[in-house]
């Protein structure tokens, strides 16, 4: 029964009607809270409208009215699922611009616990991007090894996500006396966990079908676009500020980078999955000459960096994290921008969305694998 | 598989002061030195065919906008880009300073697309105006926000105390 005043669209009439699908930012597949004003032709999708902004807390303005060491938590908060990555980008900017030097042990920890959060990080995309392609299972299993290694976080810093862990010059605290063995007898559990992921996803011909040339992106485009990370490197181009502009003491190590063919959503899933692999390398390494001596450098009790400015990027699991750094030489910095990966990849959604069908849209935003609290800092 | 991996060593990045050389030899500006990277300034007019000629000559080739930042010195906002070269390695800083009332510059976003987000979001905290941004909407904050909160003249409350703050250790 047609109700009345309903129109009826025949097919001709069909083929001109735009419609405005609105995704968000309630919608449990956004992945935090972002909306986006969809245009349809039919099933095609023409045009699309982000808006970002709902989880902006004026981290920026924040940093201006905090101390140096008072700044790392709210770098905690930007890109949560990989916090000690954000800490790491902000104390080296500081270390920059006082001329500190880091000791081996402090450099070395940074790296294992990073490159851990790489991980976790990774394996918390591989189970929402399974829900994403319409999988549960791959969820419950990529937090299970994500789990382990809150574990580790936890016996270190005390705390599972919001870590405040890392310091201009070194650590807060000294690893505990386990921790080395705790990470080893991680390996091989996280060795068994990227197995069961590459068993349950990799050759799943229900997500082939669904992730195989969708949403893809030229490497001429994502240059274009300023896209970092597993985002740039599954179209083609090896950027990796670990490895093109080493910090820490990533020269040390010895690893590869993943890099993709094609640019769609299967190729930037097999990218982090391959990262997984790297990561478990670096950290097989790193602990493997694990070194003694001071955890904190000789560090000033007031951290005051003369005037000056710097830009350091790090490599987050999700991209280049850039931190410009302005100092007047007073107790509180005078400028940060914090260039987010997520927010700068997120921004590409304009363009990679168009002309895919609407029912890839949430598997193509899954496949950018962005944190809005960094998005929107 | 259409992951490969790749392990060759990248070239190092071009050291800052010959990066500074070239940007005399090809655009006729003084680069500083700070640190590591090359800074040189511009007038606000002249951003937007500055930034083509960054691009498009082929001996600096900057293809890729890392970040794009404004930041207030109270008596002029400067913008800064930070610009790297994935072809010709090497790294350079443009920076350009404006002075109220005309907070307006050039768009870039014909140039580097990646700057879309970042130029939205400098007009909504600094209110400064992209000439030619194909989308200038508010980026991050509700449509009825009054000032730009990331000036020096924008106070956060309550504002900082020399007490505030004690240093841990």
């Amino acid at each position: 029964m047609i109700e009345p005043g309903l129109q009826i669209v025949t097919a001709d009439a069909a083929d001109r009607v735009d419609i405005t699908v609105n995704m968000g930012p309630q919608h449990p597949s956004t992945h935090g809270v972002f909306r986006m004003l969809l245009h349809v032709d039919g099933e095609r999708i023409t045009a699309v409208e982000p808006f970002i902004g709902y989880l902006h807390r004026g981290s920026e303005k924040l940093c201006e009215v905090e101390t140096y060491r008072q700044i790392i938590p709210l770098f905690d908060r930007l890109d949560y699922l990989s916090a000690f990555n954000n800490e790491l980008c902000f104390v080296l900017a500081v270390e920059k611009l006082l001329g500190l030097r880091v000791p081996e042990r402090a450099a070395y920890t940074r790296i294992i616990l990073c490159e851990l959060n790489r991980i976790a990080s990774h394996f918390m995309f591989f189970g929402a991007f399974g829900i994403d392609a319409g999988a549960m299972t791959p969820f419950m299993f990529g937090f299970r090894e994500r789990e382990r290694i809150q574990q580790v976080f936890e016996s270190v810093s005390g705390a599972r996500m919001m870590h405040n862990y890392f310091r201009p010059g070194g650590l807060n605290l000294d690893v505990p006396d386990d921790f080395v063995d705790n990470v080893r007898s991680l390996l091989p559990v996280l060795k068994r966990g990227l197995e069961d992921a590459h068993n349950l996803l990799t050759g799943n011909e229900i997500f082939l079908a669904r992730t195989k040339g969708i949403g893809v992106i030229s490497a001429q485009d994502a240059i274009d676009w300023s896209l970092s990370g597993p985002m740039l490197r599954a179209s083609g181009v090896a950027l990796d500020v670990r490895r093109d502009e080493p910090y820490s003491l990533y020269e040390r190590f010895d690893f590869s980078i993943p890099v993709g063919d094609e640019g769609d959503c299967y190729d930037r899933y097999l990218v982090r999955m391959a990262e997984i692999e790297q990561s478990i390398r670096i950290v097989e390494q790193a602990i493997a000459d694990f070194p003694g001596g001071p955890f904190l450098g000789a560090v000033p009790k007031l951290i005051r960096p003369p005037a000056g400015e710097c830009y350091v990027r790090t490599e987050n699991p999700r991209g280049e994290l850039g931190v410009y750094l302005v100092s007047t030489g007073e107790r509180r910095p005078y400028r940060v921008k914090v260039r987010g990966p997520s927010f700068v990849n997120l921004s590409a959604i304009q363009q990679l969305l168009v002309g895919s069908y609407l029912a890839d849209a949430v598997l193509i935003l899954g496949s950018i694998d962005i944190v809005l609290g960094e998005v929107d800092r | 598989m259409t992951v490969r991996l790749t392990t060759v060593a990248p070239s190092p990045f071009r050291p800052a002061a010959e990066v500074a050389l070239l940007l005399r030899e090809r655009l006729g500006v003084e680069a500083a030195v700070v640190i590591d990277e090359a800074v040189f300034f511009v007038p606000p007019d002249d951003v937007g065919t500055t930034a083509r000629r960054l691009r498009d000559d082929p001996a600096l080739a900057f293809d890729y906008l890392r970040c794009l930042s404004a930041v207030d010195y109270v008596d002029y906002i400067e913008v800064v880009y930070h610009l790297l070269s994935l072809s010709q390695r090497q790294k350079a800083v443009m920076k350009v300073r404006l002075v109220e009332p005309d907070l307006t510059v050039d768009s870039v976003v014909g140039v580097w697309r990646g700057a879309d987000w970042h130029e939205r979001e400098a007009a909504d905290l600094f209110g400064v105006a992209f000439r030619g941004h194909p989308n200038p909407r508010r980026l991050l904050l509700p449509d009825e926000f009054e000032g730009f909160p990331l000036r020096k003249s924008y106070p956060l409350a309550p504002l900082p105390s020399e007490d505030v703050g004690e240093e841990e250790q």
